[in-house]
């Protein structure tokens, strides 16, 4: 069972790519496994950044990774992303 | 604009919170005219997404205070709506419809004798500069073009 958010990002990502939709499960890693280059990727954010109204903080998360302050999977694998973005609007929805 | 150069905006115009218009004037004569085409000179489309391009990254430039750069990352829906001929004198507009983190989209539009030739949306990565000299060059660009925020008056 996958959430709403799971879905939907589900969706963009076979929008926006040549990933199959049914590919997309929550143990995908974004890049390593749906093979999602980083144009396609940008596509991909863009998209989610217009459905969610929210501002996907990748610059942030990849510096985290690439300083090894945060394991790559905690932002590029479909089950830890559907949840970051749900966290990222909450947050939004708690500043009114 | 010296179109051998790429120097595709001769003078900003008007910078805005989210929107820019600059002006260019087609030279009169060109290298690239030579080819493009014998006996009927127009500015090949590429180089008007590059006027587009150039005119959004100017923004994009000035609103991120001329600390990151923007590199073209995607065109979408490019039209051209009308040929550019020598001397032309050109309008190009641009507006960020959206900040991105670390990366931004715009829409350009050029006009000429008010009417609009070209129109498309521009999707650009913005990150530091990659070399301090890139960063000087377009600076000094900046002061040329008068870029509000540098010195220059603009020219052509």
């Amino acid at each position: 069972m996958t959430s709403p958010v799971f879905d939907r990002i589900a969706e963009i990502i076979a929008e926006n790519s040549e990933v199959a939709h049914e590919d997309i499960t929550p143990g995908a890693h974004v890049i390593n496994d749906l093979g999602i280059d980083s144009l396609d990727f940008l596509d991909i954010v863009f998209a989610i950044d217009k459905a969610f109204g929210i501002k996907v903080p990748v610059e942030t998360w990849t510096q985290e990774v690439n300083a090894g302050t945060a394991p790559a999977e905690q932002y590029f694998v479909m089950g830890n992303l559907a949840q970051r973005i749900e966290e990222l609007v909450a947050a939004k929805q708690a500043k009114g | 604009m010296r179109l051998e150069y790429f120097q595709m905006v001769d003078r900003v115009v008007t910078l805005g919170a989210d929107h820019i218009s600059v002006e260019s004037q087609v030279p009169e004569t060109s290298p690239v005219f030579e080819g493009h085409f014998p006996g009927y000179p127009i500015v090949p489309g590429v180089l008007l997404v590059e006027t587009m391009a150039q005119t959004a990254g100017w923004l994009l430039l000035a609103l991120e205070r001329m600390e990151r750069m923007p590199f073209l990352l995607k065109v979408n829906g490019a039209n051209f709506r009308g040929f550019v001929g020598p001397g032309a004198k050109l309008v190009v507009e641009a507006k960020r419809t959206h900040d991105g983190s670390g990366y931004a989209v715009a829409e350009a539009r050029i006009l000429s004798e008010g009417k609009r030739v070209a129109d498309a949306e521009i999707t650009f990565r913005i990150m530091p500069f990659p070399a301090e000299a890139l960063r000087e060059a377009m600076t000094a660009t900046a002061s040329r073009i008068g870029l509000p925020g540098h010195s220059g008056a603009g020219q052509a």
